[in-house]
C-alpha cells in the first residue's frame, strides 16, 4: 500500500481504479480517461493532486534566493498573487525539476509548487543552496490540493465555496494566485483551460470535494490529466525533461531569464550551449494515420542520419488522432517519420500547444 | 470482478474463442483484457482470406495507455472479420463478449481446439 491522499475514500466512492504513482495511490481514472478528459475540455473536472509538494520560501533574501535557485526571475512578480514558471537547474544546466513559484507576501514571501516524483531530492537541493541565504523553506504537507478544470470550472467552483473564497477566485486574473481563510487559490492548472488549482488543508479538502460533486463537477484521472497537458504542449518531469536535458532542448527556452546581470544555477553551462549550437529541439508530431505513437519511438529524418526520440506520445481524445512531443536534431528538417512497431510511418512536425481552450491550435 | 462467461474458451493471453460448430470460430479480447488496457482507440484486423497460424500475432489493439498484439487461437482461413468494430473501436470495451468480436476463423485442425482453456481455467490464470 502506498501513501494516501485525504481524498482516498473519495476516490474509491466514486469508483476509481487506483495505480500506484511515485509511491502514492491515485486514481488513474473512474471508468473512461477518454471521458474524463473530454468533460475537462468541454465543461469542468477535479482532479486530486495532493500528492504535490508546497514549500513556502521567507525570509530576508527570499527573493535573492529564489532568483540565484531558479533560471527564470522572480523579480517578474510585480504584485502579489503573480505567479511564475520555472526550471530548477542544476550546474551543467539539466532540469532538477519544474514547479510554479506564487509571490505570497501575506505568507511572508513566495509558495512553490513542486513535483511529486522529484521532492526529495528538489527539498534536498533546495536545503543546500539556501545555507548562503536568510532563508526558510517551510513544507507544507498538511495541504492538500485539487486542480478544477475545464471551461465552466470557475463558475462551478465559485458555488462551491465560501463567499471569501469566491470573492479571491473572482479577484484572480489567469495564472495567479492568492491566499483565502488557510487556502491557497491559483488560477494555474495543466491542462490547457482554464480552471483553479485550490491548496486546501487535508481537514477540510474531502468536504469541498463532495461540494464540488454536489455542483456538477466530476472526478477526472491521472490518466486524463495526462492526455489534457500533453495536446496542451505542457512537458511532464521525468518524460520530457530530466536533469540531463537543458531548458533550451525541453521547449522552455521562454522560461529563461538571462538578459540581465542575475546568476543563476545553470546559467554558464546554458549560455555556453547556445554560443556552441543548441544540438536538440523539442517539437510536436502528430500522426495523420491510425496508430498511437508511444514514448521511447525513434525518430527518423529524410534529410539527415541522426535520430530524435519521442518523449511523451498518446492519443489526442479533442483531435482524434495521435500526437506527441519528441527531442530531434536541430539541423534534421521537418521531413520525418516514426518508428512504430518496425514500420517507418511518416508523421508531421507541428509548433506546439496542440490544443487550447478546447480548440486545435497547432500548425 | 472480470466476467469469464462458461460458455466460451480462452487463451491465456486474453483471447476468448466461441466454437460456431461447423468448423468455425469467432474470437475477441476478454473482460480483463479491456479492463486492463483502458479506453480502446484503435483496433487493425486481419484480411478476410488470410491464412493464419496458431500463436500468430495477426491483430493490434491501441489504448490510450498501450498497444497490445492480439493472438490467433488456431490455425485456418481468416472468413471474416468486424468492420463494425474498426469504426467504434470502444465497443470493444463496452461488450467484449457481445457485439465486439474481432474475427472469425475457418479451422484447418480441428484438434487445437483441445489444447484452448476452459472458463474457469483462465479465470484461474488471471488472479
Amino acid at each position: 500500500m502506498g501513501q494516501r491522499t485525504a481524498l482516498y475514500d473519495a476516490h474509491t466512492a466514486s469508483e476509481a481504479k487506483i495505480v500506484d504513482f511515485g509511491g502514492w495511490d491515485m486514481p488513474i481514472h473512474y471508468g473512461s480517461q477518454l471521458k474524463e478528459h473530454n468533460l475537462v475540455r468541454e465543461d469542468a473536472g477535479m482532479f486530486d493532486v495532493s500528492h504535490m509538494t508546497v514549500v513556502d520560501v521567507t525570509g530576508t533574501d527570499a527573493t535573492a534566493y529564489l532568483q540565484y535557485l531558479l533560471a527564470n526571475d522572480v523579480a517578474k512578480l510585480a504584485e502579489e498573487g503573480k505567479a511564475l514558471y520555472s526550471g530548477m537547474l542544476n550546474e551543467q544546466g539539466g532540469v532538477i525539476d519544474d514547479l510554479i513559484v506564487y509571490r505570497a507576501d501575506a505568507l511572508g514571501g513566495f509558495r512553490a509548487v513542486v513535483n511529486c516524483a522529484t521532492r526529495e531530492k528538489d527539498l534536498a537541493w533546495m536545503d543546500k543552496q539556501a545555507a548562503k541565504f536568510d532563508v526558510s523553506l517551510t513544507e507544507q504537507p498538511e495541504l492538500a490540493m485539487i486542480a478544477v478544470q475545464g471551461p465552466n470550472a470557475i463558475e462551478k467552483a465559485k458555488q462551491a465555496v465560501s463567499a471569501n473564497a469566491k470573492a479571491v477566485i473572482e479577484s484572480l486574473s489567469i495564472f495567479q494566485g492568492l491566499p483565502s481563510e488557510g487556502w491557497f487559490i491559483g488560477r494555474t492548472g495543466y491542462t490547457g483551460e482554464d480552471g483553479l488549482e485550490i491548496m486546501i488543508p487535508a481537514t477540510e479538502v474531502a468536504a469541498v470535494w463532495d461540494k464540488l460533486l454536489e455542483v456538477g463537477v466530476k472526478p477526472a484521472g491521472l490518466g486524463a490529466r495526462d492526455t489534457l497537458r500533453l495536446e496542451a504542449g505542457m512537458n511532464l518531469y521525468g518524460n520530457d525533461m530530466d536533469e540531463t536535458i537543458s531548458p533550451w532542448q525541453a521547449n522552455m527556452g521562454w522560461t529563461l531569464a538571462l538578459k540581465d546581470e542575475r546568476d543563476f544555477i545553470g546559467k554558464a553551462a546554458l549560455i555556453e550551449e547556445k554560443a556552441n549550437g543548441i544540438e536538440y529541439k523539442m517539437v510536436g508530431l502528430v500522426l495523420e494515420t491510425r496508430g498511437v505513437m508511444r514514448s521511447h519511438q525513434k525518430i527518423i529524418f529524410t534529410a539527415s542520419d541522426k535520430q530524435g526520440e519521442i518523449t511523451s506520445g498518446t492519443f489526442s481524445p479533442t483531435l482524434q488522432q495521435s500526437i506527441a512531443m519528441a527531442r530531434v536534431p536541430a539541423d534534421a528538417g521537418n521531413e520525418c517519420a516514426v518508428d512504430m512497431r518496425g514500420k517507418a510511418v511518416p508523421v508531421r512536425m507541428v509548433s506546439m500547444p496542440f490544443v487550447r481552450n478546447g480548440q486545435k491550435v497547432y500548425k | 470482478m472480470a466476467q469469464v462467461p462458461a460458455n466460451l474458451k480462452y487463451i491465456a493471453s486474453h483471447e476468448w474463442i466461441r466454437d460456431e460448430g461447423n468448423g468455425v470460430v469467432t474470437v475477441g479480447i476478454t473482460d480483463f483484457a479491456q479492463e486492463a488496457l483502458g479506453d480502446i482507440v484503435f483496433i487493425e484486423l486481419p484480411e478476410v482470406g488470410s491464412e493464419v497460424n496458431k500463436d500468430d500475432s495477426i491483430a493490434v489493439v491501441e489504448s490510450v495507455k498501450a498497444a497490445s498484439d492480439i493472438y490467433s487461437p488456431v490455425s485456418g482461413e481468416i472468413v471474416a472479420i468486424n468492420e463494425e468494430l474498426v469504426d467504434a473501436p470502444e465497443q470493444a470495451n463496452e461488450e467484449p463478449y457481445d457485439g465486439a468480436w474481432f474475427f472469425k476463423i475457418k479451422l484447418s485442425e480441428e484438434s487445437e481446439m483441445e489444447a484452448l482453456l476452459s472458463a474457469e481455467d483462465y479465470a484461474a490464470e488471471c488472479e
